[in-house]
């Protein structure tokens, strides 16, 4: 409870700060960007992000479970030290050569992110997918479940709650990056950041960065929303028990 | 019937885990599928559900070939317990156990009713367990919604990979006395394995002792008891199994009437001479309901005025369903060295005596196998 009071304050904050410096008109000789610029801006972040997260899992759940079958075994350390090491690179970087080898631009933008989500993705959905019981799986299959009848209502089923807080952190990580891809032109709030940096008014800065933070705290608490709704019963219970001990 | 002929098994790095194993499970049958670890059976049960593909042989179920079957199809007909259980933590109680009857896409209120039904035949209250989710129960509870399980759909086969393993010795105890009580009511054929030669002994109809992927001995628990086929099976069922052999019987089996019965009013000195006349040491007391009293001993009856005061009352005494072998421990506690057995009214049925269990036991050992019937429940 304590946590949605404090959090509803920061957001408060945020677009409170959003809203006082839009109403600033300009600061010197430099104009703030309008009202709409500042919504456009936001609209065009979430679209960044949302296309680039929605790739992510598309390509990432696929990739992760895949990596658990038997048969890919073998290229299963590969990959997930990939999305290991991968995630310690720095996003400037990540960009900076995405921008350079695409050119500039949403495109650009967008596929960086995609690489740089679909890392907690395939990992999360490799851990889910493993932290299953064999013990349920083989009872499962031992009672006549079909090998897809298992996969859908068994083992994925188990590893969503795993597999939707690596969706969840890699949105949050995916909220923060394409600012950063303002620079590479991709527009969204990234770009009245690197604009203000460019003219050096923290007033500028401002207004890009406080929408950008409130953005990831609300699509944090959405899929953590989310989260807790997909979480069986059973494993609400198992971890209340856990906490207990 | 489940019949296995020449069954083997390589696995793809080479070992060889089970070698042309034949073996026959007649219907209603509870069979045992006995050994160390690594002999093999828990792979030769797999394979009867086709959980393991078998390298070469043939298995038959009512005279149809395994591998002839769709394995889902096939499995959906066979309850399957396992060890570690293996219930679905996101499903509640009910939903666990209606797992096979939503496969066969049975109409919703026929699964909730089997699934009242099959809890409640495993002892455990529907209206307080049905909605509950594995995690909320114990351990004991867990085994027995595990069993529960597998009987889901009523199979007329089981197959059970030490389905009680993993729980404390007192509710194995009580899973296994309950599950013998349940089996003796549905009568299902069931393939057993265990490493636990207690378990199989008291468990099983029949016994199949592996070693090393081949089948050693088979036969029902009192011969491989008396009987080993060779130092392996000596070895594994251990230097006490004549003592193992007396949990093969309960105390209504081989109970023998007292020597003599007299009641309160008799007189002492008649009492005297005939157990004179017939050499006892002892006599019983009862009232005139043949409720048991106590013991008389013929040196106390000399100098007594009446039977009730020399009487000794019984240290212990106990029930006709007790196993020979808490039966015999009863009788070392007792101070007559005999155990009065009586049914929950207190009215005398019969006695135990070291004699008695000894003759039992040697006879056993001259090779009179007769397993006394109806000693399982």
């Amino acid at each position: 409870m304590r946590k949605h009071i404090i959090l509803g304050l920061l957001l408060g904050i945020l677009l409170g700060l959003t809203i006082w410096m839009t109403s600033l008109g300009s600061v010197g000789i430099f104009k703030m960007a309008p009202p709409m610029k500042v919504l456009s801006a936001t609209v065009r972040h979430l679209q960044i992000v949302g296309a680039a997260e929605l790739l992510a899992i598309t390509i990432g759940i696929p990739i992760g479970f895949l990596s658990t079958r038997r048969a890919c075994r073998f290229i299963s350390p590969v990959l997930i030290g990939t999305a290991n090491v991968g995630q310690t690179v720095p996003t400037l970087a990540f960009i900076g050569i995405a921008g350079a080898v695409l050119g500039m631009g949403y495109k650009a933008a967008v596929i960086a992110l995609l690489v740089y989500a679909m890392l907690p993705i395939i990992r999360n959905t490799y851990a889910g997918i493993r932290s299953v019981d064999p013990a349920v799986k083989e009872a499962a299959r031992g009672m006549g479940m079909s090998m897809l009848q298992v996969t859908v209502k068994v083992e994925m089923r188990l590893a969503m709650p795993i597999i939707l807080a690596g969706i969840r952190t890699s949105m949050v990580v995916n909220v923060g990056t394409a600012a950063i891809a303002g620079m590479i032109g991709s527009g969204g709030l990234g770009e009245l950041i690197v604009t203000g940096i460019a003219v050096r008014v923290t007033q500028l800065i401002l207004q890009g960065a406080a929408p950008t933070a409130a953005l990831a705290i609300i699509l944090d608490a959405l899929i953590g929303g989310v989260e807790t709704w997909v979480t069986p019963r059973g494993l609400k219970a198992l971890k209340s028990a856990q906490w207990q001990q | 019937m489940i019949k296995l002929e020449h069954v083997t098994k390589i696995y793809p790095d080479g070992t060889e885990a089970v070698k042309k194993f034949s073996l026959e499970i007649k219907k209603g049958e509870f069979c045992i599928l006995l050994g160390p670890s690594g002999c093999g059976k828990t792979t030769s049960m797999k394979m009867i559900n086709r959980l393991v593909t078998m390298t070469s042989g043939k298995i038959y179920i009512d005279q149809v070939d395994v591998m002839r079957l769709d394995p889902n199809e096939l499995r959906r007909g066979i309850g399957y317990a396992i060890q570690n259980i293996g219930l679905f933590p996101h499903l509640t109680v009910e939903e666990n156990i209606a797992t096979v009857p939503m496969l066969k896409k049975w109409p919703k209120t026929r699964q909730r009713a089997r699934a009242e039904e099959l809890l409640e035949l495993v002892g455990m209250n529907p209206k307080i367990f049905l909605e509950r989710y594995p995690s909320e129960l114990s351990g004991g509870q867990q085994q027995r919604v595990g069993v529960a399980r597998c009987l889901g759909a009523d199979p007329p086969i089981l197959l059970m990979d030490e389905p009680f393993g993993a729980i404390d010795p007192i509710t194995r105890g009580k899973l296994q006395d309950e599950f013998l009580k349940i089996q003796s009511k549905i009568k299902k054929t069931i393939a057993f394995v265990t490493h636990d030669i207690n378990e199989a002994i008291k468990m099983g109809d029949k016994i199949a002792l592996m070693q090393e992927g081949k089948l050693v001995q088979f036969n029902d628990p009192a011969t491989l008891l008396n009987s080993p086929k060779n130092e392996f099976v000596r070895n594994f069922v251990g230097a006490d199994r004549v003592l193992k052999g007396l949990r093969l019987y309960r105390a209504r089996d081989i109970m023998q009437d007292p020597p003599l019965k007299v009641k309160v009013g008799d007189n002492p000195a008649k009492v005297r001479n005939r157990m004179k006349r017939n050499m006892l040491k002892w006599s019983m007391l009862v009232d005139g309901q043949n409720h048991f009293l106590g013991w008389i001993t013929y040196a106390d009856l000399e100098k007594a005025k009446s039977l009730r005061e020399i009487m000794v009352p019984p240290a212990v005494t106990t029930a006709p369903e007790t196993l020979l072998n808490e039966a015999m421990s009863m009788m070392f506690n007792s101070a007559i060295g005999n155990l009065a057995v009586i049914d929950d009214q207190e009215h005398l049925l019969g006695v135990l005596t070291f004699d008695i269990i000894r003759n039992i036991l040697g006879k056993e050992n001259s090779g009179n196998q007769k397993r006394f019937g109806g000693s399982k429940q």
